[in-house]
């Protein structure tokens, strides 16, 4: 077990190729210059089929009773669109509290009923309706919580992990159960314990058990991160990427950048109720000149080792309303564009950016890095239309 | 395996600290119920030998002779000495109503009320948990409202009035029930069936758990409400369970034990209602004995009563704390979180 604790990039990568070469037949798909509009339907179309959630330009607000009768409304997601595709571990990053964990909620579709959710969410190239969540949640789509409170504290741990299950099926679960958990080194006194008899580390284990049991196709994980110490952490995230290397889509959330880009292939910029930015993890590198956003810059340059540089300010409050683009006030670069109306979605350098200054900057080894995460679309510089 | 070992030796140690803790508090509470109510009889115009003597003619000299027995006229502190002396020695006096010693008259009494009491603290603590997690369930529909409306209605109605309300209806206009006592008048205790004893004995207990339920449905169905925002139960929906079973599996589970908890701190007012509801049926429990010891001037009974019935308290309250210390998972966890 000791040995999970490293994450084995070399082996990340390898996955990585022979991913590829299953979609083999997209490596070639590398077009510079050329607008998004003018691409042939073929290539949208597999594009489509290639991502295994989708996210499109959803909003989420909060209905709430302000003093007295008076209804105020609270946005707390806006035009937030971001892709899952399987084999991949996506991160998105963003401070506490920025509703990060709503956005798993509405995919899941467990927000409270005062919530009001618009916007497009596929799953496999179909509409994620509220029925069909409620009919894929914990089948095929499975969240990790963040921490041990998310478990019934008086039900024994080996009930809780198999779940609610027909009672035929309880022997077979049971088995499946255990199987897990002894890979995940958990013995057998784990599965009567009840949860607060967990150790932290142990804890990380059960929760990703209960994702593993369902042999779900997309995990979403909730900040399985947070207080760990160093090896508990590689050790969970070295659980994730095992999720990803067996063709699972994997969401990260969590407020920890650095932990993020360990195992991630792209990471998704949240900020203020919206994704800024999705980056590929080898973006981040040197003074993040390959970074689109100036606020995932800004972030990269806040980190101890990059020069522990803050931007001035803080992010809009969850009530006001923003005409432009929501990091204005923040930004060194803005100008009057940027104050008047959204920037639209624009795919730059294989990721995707909401910025108006945001340009292509040609990356000299951009064929090596092509022919590793080849099937991604080489794009520059062109805006995809608005939904 | 150390940490496990320490875990254990900390609950032993705890629970010997609980235990001293609580006998202590029992000796002390005794003490000062000894004392209040002693005090309180001192103070009140009530006269045993006048109790004593009832409705036959004495001399005043057969009195005297009778307050010089009884020590009537020596000083309260060496009256109360003399009584708790004889307490701690098992010996509570002799009733004046009953000719026979205290200790006699509370055992069949106590006995008679505690079946009444058990009945009705079972069927109120089931019937509340069982309306509090439907109501809880169906927050805001219409059955949540006529559950909630009828505990309402149930909490702020004197045990009294429902009593004679219900001897009205069952026995009076319908004859479903007989109008009161334990036994049906005529008939030996020995001669009486098991079969009519029950009888006499569902009037006061559905009137004394219909008045229970309220509390408990209300406080289980904000428990299940509480439950069911939990990040747990959250959780568990998006595993996909969902319905009665998600109910079932979490939220009886969680609430449960704090409704027993509060079903047995609800002791005091179980023996409340038991003594009204006794005297409006003319159940011969300890209720009634309490009432007619007080009416009569039976000071022995009566002082043995308030012992009794704080005793019964303080066993409600202790089973809530251990519930709540050593069988509740939760409060360890809290416990080791801290």
């Amino acid at each position: 077990m000791e040995n999970k604790a490293e994450i084995n990039v070399e082996e990340g990568l390898n996955t990585e190729i022979e991913i590829n070469e299953e979609f083999g037949n997209k490596l070639n798909v590398t077009s510079n210059k050329r607008p998004i509009s003018e691409l042939d339907s073929s290539t949208e179309e597999k594009k489509k089929t290639e991502a295994l959630l989708k996210v499109e330009d959803i909003s989420l607000s909060f209905t709430q009773y302000a003093s007295g009768l008076r209804q105020t409304k609270l946005n707390i997601i806006s035009n937030l669109s971001l892709e899952a595709h399987s084999g991949e571990i996506l991160a998105v990053v963003g401070s506490s509290g920025s509703g990060k964990s709503l956005l798993a909620h509405a995919i899941l579709g467990i927000l409270p009923s005062n919530a009001k959710l618009d916007g497009k969410i596929e799953y496999k190239g179909r509409i994620l309706t509220q029925e069909k969540k409620k009919e894929l949640r914990g089948k095929e789509i499975a969240l990790v919580p963040q921490s041990v409170n998310y478990l019934d504290p008086l039900m024994r741990i080996s009930d809780q992990v198999i779940g609610d299950v027909a009672e035929e099926d309880e022997k077979l679960m049971k088995n499946l159960q255990r199987k897990i958990f002894q890979r995940y080194d958990l013995k057998p006194e784990v599965d009567k314990m009840l949860p607060h008899e967990l150790s932290g580390g142990m804890a990380r284990r059960v929760l990703v058990s209960t994702a593993i049991i369902s042999s779900a196709k997309l995990i979403i994980a909730d900040e399985p991160t947070p207080g760990l110490d160093e090896k508990t952490l590689n050790e969970t995230l070295s659980y994730f990427k095992d999720m990803a290397d067996n063709r699972c889509a994997v969401i990260l959330i969590t407020h920890d950048i650095e932990a993020a880009l360990k195992i991630s292939d792209k990471i998704a910029v949240f900020y203020a109720g919206t994704v800024l930015e999705v980056a590929n993890a080898r973006d981040f590198k040197n003074n993040g000149e390959n970074l689109r956003h100036p606020y995932t810059r800004a972030l990269w340059n806040a980190l101890p080792q990059n020069g522990f540089q803050a931007i001035v300010g803080h992010q809009p409050m969850q009530d006001e309303v923003i005409d432009g683009c929501v990091f204005y006030e923040r930004c060194s670069k803005k100008n009057d564009l940027c104050s008047r109306g959204i920037p639209l979605l624009k795919e730059i350098d294989g990721g995707v950016v909401r910025c108006n200054n945001a340009v292509s900057e040609e990356i000299p080894n951009s064929d090596e890095t092509s022919s590793i995460h080849g099937h991604e679309l080489k794009i520059s510089a062109k805006e995809v239309k608005e939904v | 395996m150390k940490h496990e070992k320490l875990l254990k030796f900390g609950g032993h140690e705890k629970l010997l600290g609980f235990a001293g803790k609580k006998t202590f508090k029992l000796i002390s509470l005794l003490i000062v119920v000894c004392l209040a109510s002693f005090w309180l009889i001192e103070q009140s115009p009530i006269d045993p030998v006048r109790a004593y003597i009832g409705e036959m003619s004495v001399t005043p000299e057969k009195q005297a002779q009778l307050e010089e027995y009884w020590g009537v006229n020596s000083p309260p502190q060496e009256k109360f000495l003399n009584w708790a002396g004889n307490i701690l020695k098992g010996d509570f006096g002799t009733s004046l109503i009953y000719r026979i010693p205290v200790t006699d008259v509370i055992k069949e009494k106590f006995t008679a009320s505690l079946i009444l009491m058990a009945a009705s603290w079972l069927i109120s603590g089931i019937l509340g948990f069982i309306l509090g997690i439907i109501a809880g369930m169906k927050r805001g529909t219409w059955i949540d409202k006529i559950i909630k409306t009828y505990c309402y209605t149930l909490a702020a109605t004197p045990t009294f009035w429902l009593a004679l309300v219900l001897l009205m209806v069952f026995s009076v206009y319908l004859g479903w029930f007989p109008i009161g006592l334990s036994v049906p008048i005529g008939v030996t205790a020995d001669n009486v069936t098991f079969l009519d004893w029950l009888h006499r004995l569902i009037l006061p207990a559905v009137t004394l758990s219909l008045l229970g339920v309220a509390q408990i449905a209300m406080f289980t169905r904000e428990k299940l409400k509480e439950v069911l925002s939990s990040d747990y139960v959250l959780f568990a929906k998006a595993r996909g369970e969902k319905g009665l079973n998600l109910v079932l599996r979490h939220g009886v589970r969680n609430v449960a034990l704090p409704a027993i908890t509060l079903q047995f701190l609800g002791f005091s007012e179980l023996f409340g209602g038991a003594v009204l509801v006794e005297q409006v049926f003319s159940y011969p429990g300890i209720g009634q004995a309490a009432v007619s010891a007080g009416l009569r001037s039976d000071v022995p009974l009566l002082l043995g009563i308030v012992l009794v019935s704080a005793l019964f308290v303080f066993f409600g309250n202790t089973m809530a704390d251990i519930i709540y210390e050593f069988v509740d998972p939760r409060i360890k966890q809290e416990e080791a979180a801290s």
